[in-house]
């Protein structure tokens, strides 16, 4: 006990913040005590909760705490599973008004074969800011284009692709649709339709020439004669087809969404995801029938058309849930991806049960991308992605006390927090 | 007869001039009154009387027929006060010089406007309709309550809210000029001359004007000054009648408006957006400048790149009166969230937080006599929630302007457009991304709209 005592003195001197120290992420073997344990999966539980090599080894009542534990005591406090953001362009947008600062969006219309997370700059301002308000995980989505790329999941802590990497990649489609994107797009009904039914051939054109890449490619596996060409697009859109990976369907409008439901079923693909799903509500059985998981949002948002009701973006989620649909709740920002909190809030004001939106951030975006084994709420076993409050992390005014990422304990520091210490009581003050 | 005619004439000259504004009175029974200046009030009663709050107690007794709410187990707040916003206008910009003083938002009113309901739908009762940040000295702004309902763009205005005009600060006016059009300002040391200028001008403007009326009573044929609609707004700033709402975003710009103020004696002063407002939060606090910020925007662009989401915190505990503002018909609708951020951010009390949507933007529009606490004498301009307004899980119930309920949430239609027909029709799908590489401030601005929203990049 006196060790433990001992620790935690030097493991509180090591989180405060003195002169010219830089605060680092660490790892160790964390107790926390007398908590009330949100697991998310397995309800409410009071005790304590152990971190060792990463992972939770223990929780409950009943608990032994190891030698050398560094003992955080959180009377009061809460702990919650982190949050996971099912869709953001956090990383790859620094300042979304400098184009030379926004790596989200690659040329051309067939570029599946980018990676999001090589231009995820994992020291950007952004991910601190973001990582502080309890969301531990991303997935970091490219933008623009009919295939614009390959999303992956990471965790918001480390300096190399393979230190974030979370444990799930998924192909990008921005199905073809027919919305316009806002007052300022002018383009006649007429046009909107022939672009639609052009992306749509071009979509198919694309789909049929991937399905001749693997049957060359499986055919050139067996028969060591055959010499395929390297064509990195196609091979990416290869292991949608083979059932590797997941498709991430961004589609928005009802009809659009109807239309991409239909077209996934006709090519029997494997794995897919809808997201976006701005208009899920207008036909939210269907969606349940078809069975795929959806990844919705924003949530705080204006409704699509002026004819809905003004709440309708805010139901959406609930609705969708309430029809039976799979629903991860997601920012679809940049910079303020430590918003998705209050968009769960706002789903579950507007419909959706608090329980089901704490889940839309958690467990279900966990099990959407297959990382349930790993993330999504507190069992042992799983990896320390943990956040200590001090109430609801949904509302505004709770706190965020501790935080850790992938079993690392992570400073509570950010650009903001820094200004607000240097600036609350500025010095030299109005007089020099 | 002829008589009658002329008498109901001059009637319609009357109204129409000033438009008749619709008052109602009601009873809210029983809920929690959240006043913001005098504290709160639990299981209280609110009496309003021909659209002002009359009494606030328990056991309120209204006159027969009048129109009750229950309020129980509800919150009721002053209605909320958004002191930028776009919304009720049909035009923002008049970006075609550097100074526009002479335009006036008041003349380009929308009573139409759908984002007015979906405003009242998050509480709103009142909104600074600005004039863009294309320009450094921008155009004359409009209080508008919102009465949504009628259709007479006069009945949108506040009736005797003070002049207020929009100045804008750093990249908006420096591109559009600058960058665009290759005229001074493309930095923000042309931006400080263009009001210096604009301040001289407008002192010879008035001086002409007095040597004339000096001059006019030896010499009847004395020839009079040109009139100039713009050097008059600018005078009428110096006189102080009007109040300046500045967008600005960081601290060197800020203090070099301060200065340029002290020098010419203005002490009407608020500062919009105001990222880095924190940065010289005592030097606002010292000249009695005043702050409207976003809860936590940022990044967007470089000039908001160094910005946090502290700022309304270090603003109001360096005792600059601060108020939370929207710049977007989505925002609006959820500005009571965007408030209770300020918790998070910079732990401050409810009504810290209360204040920065209600009180304090009602100073800094200078209406704070009539409206923005719930105090006997106000205006009835009230919204109830279903819980506590900074709570994440509370929903406005209703919305009152002047006593009459413009939103109750259980009537809610689908469609709320005022002329919506089947001529009218569907306006079309848009997809709402928040995505802030732009303000709303700047809408029209440009003739091709279309590629600066983007369009081309999606």
């Amino acid at each position: 006990m006196k060790i433990n005592v001992v620790f935690t003195l030097v493991f509180t001197l090591a989180l405060t913040h003195s002169f010219g120290q830089v605060k680092k992420s660490t790892k160790g073997t964390f107790a926390l005590t007398n908590a009330t344990i949100e697991t998310v999966t397995k309800g409410t539980v009071s005790g304590t909760l152990i971190i060792s090599e990463g992972k939770i080894t223990a929780l409950g009542s009943n608990v032994t705490i190891p030698s050398g534990a560094n003992v955080i005591d959180c009377k009061g406090m809460f702990i919650y599973p982190g949050m996971i953001d099912g869709g953001t362009q956090l990383g790859i947008v620094e300042v979304s008004s400098i184009s030379l600062t926004d790596d989200s969006d690659e040329l051309g219309e067939l570029t599946p074969h980018m990676e999001a997370i090589t231009a995820f700059n994992t020291s950007a301002t952004a991910v601190s800011v973001t990582r502080v308000d309890g969301i531990t995980t991303t997935l970091v989505v490219p933008q623009g284009g009919l295939f614009p790329g390959t999303a992956s999941l990471v965790n918001l802590v480390g300096y190399t692709p393979d230190q974030i990497y979370a444990g799930f990649k998924g192909v990008v489609l921005n199905f073809p649709g027919a919305g316009r994107r806002g007052f300022w797009d002018r383009r006649t009904d007429e046009e909107l339709k022939k672009e639609e039914e052009k992306a749509l051939k071009q979509l198919n054109d694309v789909w049929t020439e991937a399905l001749y890449y693997v049957q060359v490619t499986d055919a050139a596996a067996k028969d060591p004669s055959i010499k395929v060409a390297s064509n990195p697009e196609m091979a990416r859109i290869a292991e949608v087809i083979r059932g590797k990976m997941t498709l991430l369907i961004e589609t928005n409008k009802s009809s659009d969404i109807e239309a991409a439901i239909k077209w996934a079923q006709d090519k029997k693909v494997a794995k897919v995801v809808l997201t976006g799903v701005a208009e899920g509500w207008r036909v939210a059985d269907k969606i349940a029938k078809s069975g795929f998981p959806v990844i919705t949002g924003p949530i705080i948002a204006l409704p699509t058309r002026e004819s809905d009701n003004y709440d309708k973006a805010y139901a959406n989620p609930g609705i969708m849930s309430k029809a039976g649909v799979k629903v991860a709740i997601r920012t679809n920002d940049q910079e303020n991806v430590r918003n998705l909190p209050f968009h769960a809030g706002f789903a579950a004001a507007y419909g959706m049960s608090k329980e089901d939106a704490l889940k839309s951030v958690t467990i279900v975006p966990a099990e959407i991308f297959g990382v349930a084994d790993k993330l999504g709420s507190l069992e042992v076993g799983k990896l320390a992605s943990i956040m200590v409050t001090t109430g609801d992390p949904l509302e505004p005014k709770t706190q965020i006390k501790y935080l850790f990422i992938d079993g690392w304990i992570v400073p509570l520091d950010s650009r903001h927090i820094q200004l607000y210490e240097e600036f609350l009581n500025r010095s030299p003050g109005l007089k020099k | 007869m002829f008589k009658i005619l002329n008498i109901f004439n001059l009637l319609f000259l009357v109204s129409f001039a000033q438009a008749q504004v619709t008052k109602g009175s009601l009873l809210i029974k029983n809920g929690t009154i959240l006043t913001v200046t005098k504290g709160n009030m639990e299981n209280a009663d609110l009496l309003v009387e021909n659209g002002k709050i009359t009494k606030m107690g328990k056991g309120l007794v209204a006159p027969a027929g009048t129109q009750t709410i229950d309020a129980t187990g509800k919150f009721i707040m002053p209605g909320i006060i958004d002191a930028h916003s776009h919304i009720g206008i049909d035009v923002v910009n008049e970006a075609s010089r550097p100074s526009t003083a002479d335009v006036w938002v008041g003349d380009a009113l929308d009573p139409l406007d759908l984002s007015v309901y979906r405003a009242l739908a998050g509480g709103v009762t009142a909104s600074h309709a600005m004039h863009g940040s294309a320009n450094a000295v921008g155009g004359e702004c409009e209080t508008i309550k919102h009465r949504y309902g009628t259709l007479n763009p006069e009945e949108m205005r506040m009736e005797g809210a003070p002049r207020t005009i929009k100045f804008a600060l750093g990249e908006n006016p420096m591109r559009v000029h600058g960058e665009g059009n290759r005229i001074v300002p493309a930095t923000r040391m042309g931006v400080e001359q263009v009001f210096r200028k604009g301040f001289e001008d407008a002192k010879a403007y008035l001086a002409a004007w007095d040597l004339y009326e000096k001059e006019k009573v030896k010499n009847p044929a004395a020839l009079k000054p040109f009139y100039n609609k713009r050097h008059e707004t600018m005078a009428e700033i110096l006189k102080g009648n009007i109040i300046i709402h500045c967008h600005s975003y960081r601290s060197d710009e800020i203090l070099m408006l301060l200065n340029v103020c002290k020098d010419y004696q203005i002490k009407r002063l608020v500062f919009q957006h105001t990222n880095e407002g924190f940065k010289v939060a005592p030097e606002l606090a010292a000249y009695g400048a005043m702050a409207s910020v976003f809860a936590d925007w940022w990044a967007y662009k470089f000039e908001v790149y160094y910005s946090t989401a502290y700022n309304a915190a270090i603003l109001t505990k360096n005792g600059v009166v601060t108020s939370i503002n929207s710049d977007s018909e989505e925002y609006i609708r959820h500005l009571y969230h965007e408030a209770a951020k300020t918790q998070r951010y910079g732990s401050l009390s409810d009504e810290e937080a209360l204040a920065l949507i209600t009180i304090n933007p009602a100073k800094q529009l200078g209406i704070d006599q009539r409206v923005g606490s719930l105090e006997v004498g106000k205006d009835a301009d009230i919204a109830i929630f279903d819980g506590h307004p900074l709570s994440i899980y509370a929903v406005p119930q209703f919305t009152i302007v002047d006593g009459v309920v413009r939103f109750n949430r259980s009537k809610d239609a689908a469609d709320q457009r005022l002329q919506a027909s089947a001529t009218r029709a569907e306006t079309g799908f848009f997809l709402h991304k928040e995505q802030h590489n732009h303000d709303r401030c700047l809408e029209g601005a440009f003739e091709n709209t279309a590629t600066f929203f983007g369009l081309e990049r999606e």
